[in-house]
C-alpha cells in the first residue's frame, strides 16, 4: 500500500484526507482523481512552455494552462512552504512575490506569469540565517498553528518594501488581505512593525 | 476547472480576432480565475493580453489617461494621478486586499462580476449565471443587494468602487473592437438587469476596454470617496459614495455625485446634484439634498436599512468633500 501510495504521489493534502480510517480506503481512486484535477500535471492537453527564476533557480516546465502558480510551487517544484487556504484569492495564506511584488499565488495562472521570478517563503532566510522579519516573528509569538505565517511573512516583505509600515494602524490596513484564523493579529502587527523600522536603519 | 485552450496574444489585432471568435480577455485574472474553477465561467479558450502595451499612465492639463492594463496598485500610487484626481487612488485602496490591488487591472475591475452569493453557488437558481432559471436572492438572502435598478429577476449590485468614481467624474472609455475603435461615458457600460440579467455590458463581441480618460473638472481636487462596510478594509460596500464638490464663495458651484452598494450598476445621483447647485456647502444643504437620493428606491426583505445609509453615506462624503484644503 505504501509502495502504490508513493507511486502516485499523493499530496501531503490528500494523505490528510486519506488518513481518516479504514473507510477512507474506499474513496482512494476518487481522491486520486480530484488531486489531479486541482493540480493538472505534465503531458495534460495543449500544455504549454514556461521558465521562471524561483528563489534564484531558473526552472523550465510544460504546464497546462490551468496549473496555478500556487500548485506550480507546491506539486511541480515541492515547495510547500506556501499554504493553500482558501484557494479564492481571499485569505492570503498563498503570498508569494512575483517580480518583487506580493499576490496570491492561488488566482495566478503560471501561464500568465511566463519568464517571472518568484520568491517564496523557502527563499527568504540567507543560509541558515533568518530574515529579520522571520526572527521577529518568532520574537512577538506572531502565531499559533502556523498555517498563514509564510503567506503574512512574504505580504509583510511586500508592506515593508511598499512603504505602508509606517505605524500599528497602517500596518493592521495593508495587511488585511492576510487572515489568521488564531487572532495573531497584534503580534503579526509588533513583527511587521520593528522589521520595517530595522529596514530603515 | 474546464480544460481551456491558451492563447497569448501579441497584439490588439490578434487579441481581438480571437476574442471576436468567443475566446475570454485575460488580464489580472482575479475574478476570472476564480470563477473559471468555481466553473460559474467555463470558457473554451482564454486570450492573455497581458503582453499588450496598454499598462501606462498619461497626464495632461485637461485629463488623466489610464491604459486599461495599469494595475490598481500602480493607478493609486501614481503622483500625476494622486495630485489631479485624488478620488481615484482613495476609491482604489478602499477596494480588495493589496496583493489583489497588485494584480487586478484597472479594464477588468470594470468588468468584474456580482458578489452575490447565489452567482457561486452552482445549484442554487440564478439568472445572470442560467438565464431563466429564477434568482434565489431576491426571495431568499438579500441584505448586499441593490435597492435600485433591480428586477423581479436580479438585484445583485455592481461590486466595483472604480466604477462609482469613474461614473461621478464622467470618465470615458476607449474600446477597440473588430469594427474599429469608438468610446463611450463609462456609465454607458453598464445594463440594467430587467429581463436579461446576464447581459451586463454594453461591450459589442471582440471589443476590448482599452484605456479610460478622466477630465480634470474644476471639482476633482475636493473629492473623496466613502465606503461602508461590514469591517474597515478588505470588503465589499454597503453602501459607498463618491462626491466632488467645486465650491466658490461657500456656495456649491458644481457636484459630481454617485453611489455604490446600491444600485444593480454604478449610480449616479444627478437629482442630488441638482438639489446642491447654488446651495451653501454645509450639512444643511447636504442633507436636504441627499434626502432626494431614496427617490424610486425598493427595498427587498433584508435590505431596507440600505434605504437609510444611503442618504447618511452621502451626506459625509458631501461634508469630507466640502472639507478638502
Amino acid at each position: 500500500m505504501a509502495d502504490a501510495l508513493s507511486e502516485i504521489s499523493l499530496t501531503r493534502r490528500t494523505v490528510l484526507q486519506v488518513s481518516g480510517g479504514a473507510a477512507a480506503l474506499a474513496v482512494l481512486p476518487e481522491v486520486v482523481g480530484s488531486a489531479y484535477a486541482q493540480a493538472p500535471t505534465e503531458g495534460a492537453r495543449d500544455a504549454v512552455e514556461v521558465s521562471f527564476t524561483v528563489n534564484g533557480t531558473a526552472t523550465d516546465l510544460r504546464v497546462d494552462p490551468r496549473l496555478s502558480v500556487l500548485d506550480m510551487l507546491r506539486e511541480r517544484l515541492s515547495l510547500t512552504g506556501t499554504k493553500k487556504g482558501c484557494n479564492q484569492g481571499a485569505c492570503g495564506a498563498c503570498t508569494v512575490l512575483i517580480d518583487g511584488k506580493r499576490v496570491n499565488a492561488c488566482l495566478a495562472l503560471a501561464v500568465m506569469y511566463d519568464g517571472a521570478t518568484i520568491t517564496t517563503i523557502e527563499g527568504v532566510a540567507d543560509g541558515e540565517t533568518l530574515h529579520p522579519l522571520q526572527a521577529a516573528f518568532i520574537e512577538h509569538d506572531a502565531f499559533q498553528c502556523g498555517y498563514c505565517t509564510s503567506g503574512q511573512i512574504m505580504s509583510g516583505l511586500g508592506c515593508i518594501r511598499e512603504g505602508h509600515a509606517s505605524s500599528a494602524e497602517e500596518i493592521s490596513y495593508w495587511m488585511s488581505g492576510n487572515i489568521c484564523r488564531c487572532g495573531a493579529y497584534p503580534g503579526i502587527v509588533a513583527a511587521v512593525a520593528q522589521a520595517a523600522k530595522e529596514d530603515r536603519t | 476547472m474546464r480544460p481551456f485552450e491558451f492563447q497569448r496574444a501579441t497584439s490588439e489585432s490578434e487579441a481581438i480576432a480571437a476574442a471576436a471568435a468567443g475566446a475570454r480577455y485575460l488580464a489580472g485574472g482575479t475574478t476570472l480565475v476564480d470563477l473559471m474553477r468555481e466553473e460559474v465561467e467555463t470558457p473554451e479558450k482564454v486570450v492573455d493580453i497581458n503582453r499588450l502595451p496598454l499598462n501606462y499612465i498619461r497626464a495632461t492639463d485637461e485629463a488623466i489617461v489610464i491604459g486599461a492594463l495599469a494595475r490598481m496598485s500602480e493607478v493609486a500610487a501614481n503622483q500625476d494621478v494622486r495630485r489631479l484626481q485624488p478620488l481615484i487612488p482613495e476609491t482604489l485602496t478602499e477596494g480588495a486586499s493589496p496583493q489583489l490591488r497588485n494584480v487586478a487591472s484597472i479594464g477588468g475591475n470594470l468588468l468584474q462580476r456580482v458578489r452575490c452569493p447565489y452567482f457561486r453557488m452552482l445549484d442554487a437558481a440564478c439568472n445572470k449565471r442560467v438565464p431563466g432559471s429564477g434568482c434565489s436572492a431576491i426571495g431568499g438572502l438579500n441584505a448586499g443587494h441593490a435597492i435600485l435598478g433591480t428586477s423581479e429577476h436580479c438585484a445583485a449590485t455592481h461590486p466595483s468602487d472604480l466604477a462609482v468614481s469613474l461614473v461621478a467624474l464622467d470618465a470615458t472609455l476607449l474600446l477597440k473592437g473588430p469594427r474599429g475603435e469608438r468610446a463611450i461615458p463609462v456609465t454607458d457600460l453598464f445594463r440594467l438587469p430587467e429581463a436579461t440579467p446576464h447581459l451586463e455590458h454594453t461591450l459589442e463581441p471582440g471589443e476590448l476596454i482599452a484605456e479610460i480618460r478622466i477630465p480634470n473638472g474644476p471639482y476633482a481636487r475636493k473629492a473623496r470617496y466613502l465606503k461602508v462596510r461590514d469591517r474597515s478594509s478588505y470588503e465589499f460596500a454597503l453602501v459607498s459614495a463618491a462626491a466632488a464638490l467645486h465650491i466658490e464663495d461657500g456656495l456649491v458651484k458644481e457636484a459630481r455625485i454617485a453611489a455604490g452598494g446600491v444600485g444593480t450598476r454604478p449610480w449616479r445621483m444627478n437629482a442630488v446634484e441638482a438639489a446642491l447647485l447654488g446651495k451653501p456647502a454645509s450639512r444643511i444643504s447636504y442633507e436636504a439634498a441627499a434626502a432626494v437620493s431614496t427617490e424610486g428606491t425598493r427595498p427587498l426583505s433584508g435590505n431596507g436599512y440600505k434605504v437609510k445609509l444611503l442618504p447618511a453615506t452621502i451626506v459625509r462624503a458631501l461634508e469630507m468633500a466640502g472639507e478638502v484644503a
